[in-house]
């Protein structure tokens, strides 16, 4: 699970996330939404320890990420946006690197690999050099990378962006198999439908700031509009009108 | 901890030597070009400065029937004689359409003026600005000296005058350079073209490694995982130093075969330059390569793109030339202070070894120790750049 609180990142003069907090609980789905600029990425850079916060900490499983970086990473499968493997190796080697880095080798390495190539469906290209991959496959590659040293919590920063309509739908079920494990899913989105198909919990952020939170419904009824889309709409024009 | 450093190590390896148009860049390139360029200068310069006495040099003579002793004496000194009629107009015109064409013209008068005792002139025509009918005017000038003294000496001997009265003076030239260094003059470039090659063996690495990684978007995730960072680094400072030692081994072992062909004996030299040799440049020059991979990285650390590193490393190529081409300006020799300024120390340790003088041990340890020193300090620097948050680009 992740635990949030008060994060704050600028880059410059411009600030980038200015307070956020929040919980995502493990066994749930929790998107971020957000229009693109809004501090999503920060967010999430912030998360897996790759940016550190100026203000706020986050606890990812009970491990506070600006005080022990290391141990939170061990902890966490990320997929950056728009990640990138390595073209000359194949998608198994791709996977079984980041396994080894994971401090991971032998037999139980090659077991978890080939699970990986099996859950994931990646059987028939798992051999083949990532060079000519398609941007589905690729994003399958990095997944399974992500999560090779089954790790409880996962971020997915913009994990179906460039994704046709039958990777998104096999990614979603890939989430939400996540879930039913009892992994801590958090990943962005700017598309509504994706993030209304597949969350338990919606963050919205704007600005850097959490402009609402909720389940969907909870969102929608707060608003009394029939789509998210609505309420987004309604919610950010509300802020918009503000400033 | 070490487990990923090896990690990094095996799979940088793997990828590099899976691309071939990489790794013909990176070891194949460097390699076989370098020695061909430098073969290539030795033989330039050896025919530039050697004009070989066994040539027989062509020369056109006109008016060869005033002076038939002469054109005997030219054909005896090894003088490719062909003779052909012409004035001076039309020896103008030879010579325009062939300016690698010597010309000697026995003018109308020189019969009268050579029997009378007189000076008898003789015209030569050649094309001043082309090297090669320079040289050839050279030949023919000497041995018209030649013939010159010896008529002299005749007429001086006919009138009982003993010839060396003729002579004050007489001049031999003692050349003190010994076979060896003026091998080592022309052979100077060698560690010119052994550094840069090194270097541009991890070239391709560093820049796949550091740049690479960030433009394709590999390098958040791998920031993501639990290794210490400087780990991940050193893997990769790793990969182009193998990559490194591997061409700088490819470029002695074809400097090897390569130097053979080049016939340094014409010049009474011995070049001096067997496998031991050999052996002891790769040694001496090895350490150079933990700069080498260290350098490059950090380098390609601060681009922000593929492109980029490659602006930016072909520059930075040169830098440990600099060193050499300072020393070589200044002429310095060897002193435990040169020792310590890495890439200098190795041209010295090279410049040594080819002369046939190697330097004493502790120059070679004052190398060694400040090349390992600086190399350690740069992969160190190499591995903090990762631990900003700004590598992310």
């Amino acid at each position: 699970m992740i635990r949030a609180e008060h994060l704050a990142k600028r880059f410059g003069a411009v600030e980038a996330v200015r307070d956020v907090s929040f919980e995502a609980a493990d066994g749930r789905i929790t998107g971020l939404l957000g229009p693109n600029g809004a501090g999503k990425s920060t967010t999430l850079r912030m998360l897996y320890t790759v940016l550190k916060p100026d203000a706020g900490t986050a606890i990812v499983d009970g491990v506070d990420v600006t005080s022990d970086p290391l141990a939170a990473r061990r902890n966490l499968g990320v997929l950056p946006h728009g990640a990138g493997i390595y073209p000359q190796l194949t998608a198994r080697e791709n996977i079984a690197y980041y396994g080894r880095l994971h401090g991971m080798s032998g037999p139980a390495l090659a077991a978890r690999v080939e699970e990986l190539v099996e859950r994931l469906g990646m059987a028939e290209f798992a051999g083949r050099r990532a060079k000519g991959f398609s941007q589905g496959q690729r994003t399958k590659v990095a997944l399974a990378r992500a999560l090779v040293h089954s790790p409880r919590t996962v971020i997915l920063d913009e994990p179906t962006s460039g994704l046709d309509v039958m990777a998104t739908r096999a990614l979603r079920e890939l989430i939400r198999g996540l879930k039913t494990q009892g992994h801590c899913v958090l990943f962005s989105s700017h598309v509504m439908q994706e993030v209304a198909a597949l969350c338990d919990e919606i963050l919205i952020i704007d600005h850097g700031l959490v402009a609402g939170s909720g389940t969907p419904d909870a969102i929608r009824s707060r608003f009394g509009s029939a789509s998210l889309e609505e309420a987004f709409v309604s919610l950010l024009g509300e802020r918009e009108g503000l400033a | 901890m070490i487990a990923q450093l090896v990690a990094v190590f095996r799979k940088e390896l793997t990828e590099t030597l899976r691309d071939r148009r990489s790794l013909l860049s990176s070891l194949v390139m460097g390699p076989v070009f370098a020695p061909l360029l430098l073969v290539g200068i030795l033989n330039l310069s050896l025919e530039r400065s050697v004009s070989r006495l066994d040539e027989a040099v062509p020369v056109v003579v006109s008016g060869a029937d005033r002076a038939p002793n002469l054109v005997r004496f030219l054909r005896e000194q090894n003088l490719a004689v062909t003779l052909r009629e012409g004035d001076e107009a039309g020896i103008r015109e030879w010579i325009d359409a062939d300016s690698e064409q010597v010309a000697l013209l026995i003018p109308d008068g020189f019969g009268e003026s050579f029997n009378s005792g007189e000076p008898a002139r003789l015209l030569l025509f050649a094309d001043g600005s082309n090297t090669r009918s320079n040289r050839r005017a050279d030949r023919v000038r000497a041995v018209l000296a030649g013939y010159s003294g010896r008529v002299a000496t005749l007429r001086l001997q006919a009138r009982g005058i003993s010839p060396t009265i003729a002579q004050a003076v007489i001049v031999d030239d003692v050349d003190l350079s010994t076979p060896s260094s003026r091998a080592t003059l022309v052979l100077g470039m060698l560690s010119y073209i052994i550094l840069l090659v090194t270097l541009a063996g991890g070239m391709y690495l560093a820049i796949d490694a550091t740049a690479g990684e960030r433009e394709r978007g590999s390098l958040e995730p791998l920031l993501t995982t639990p290794g210490p960072r400087p780990q991940i680094i050193y893997g990769k400072v790793l990969g182009a130093a193998f990559f490194m030692a591997v061409a700088l081994a490819l470029v002695m072992v074809s400097l090897l075969i390569s130097v053979r062909k080049v016939p340094l004996e014409e010049l009474g030299m011995s070049a001096n330059f067997g496998p031991g040799v050999a052996a002891g440049i790769f040694a001496m020059t090895l350490p150079f390569v933990a700069i080498g991979s260290s350098l490059l990285t950090v380098v390609a650390s601060f681009t922000r793109s593929y492109k980029e590193a490659q602006t930016w490393l072909s520059a930075v190529l040169l830098v440990p030339t600099l060193p050499i081409a300072i020393a070589g300006l200044m002429d310095v020799e060897a002193s435990p202070a040169l020792m310590a300024v890495p890439s200098l120390s190795q041209h010295l340790l090279i410049q040594g070894l080819l002369r046939n003088e190697p330097l004493p041990a502790t120059f070679v340890a004052i190398s060694v120790f400040s090349t390992l020193a600086l190399g350690s300090a740069l992969t160190w620097l190499a591995g903090r750049l990762y631990e900003r948050e700004r590598i992310l680009g």
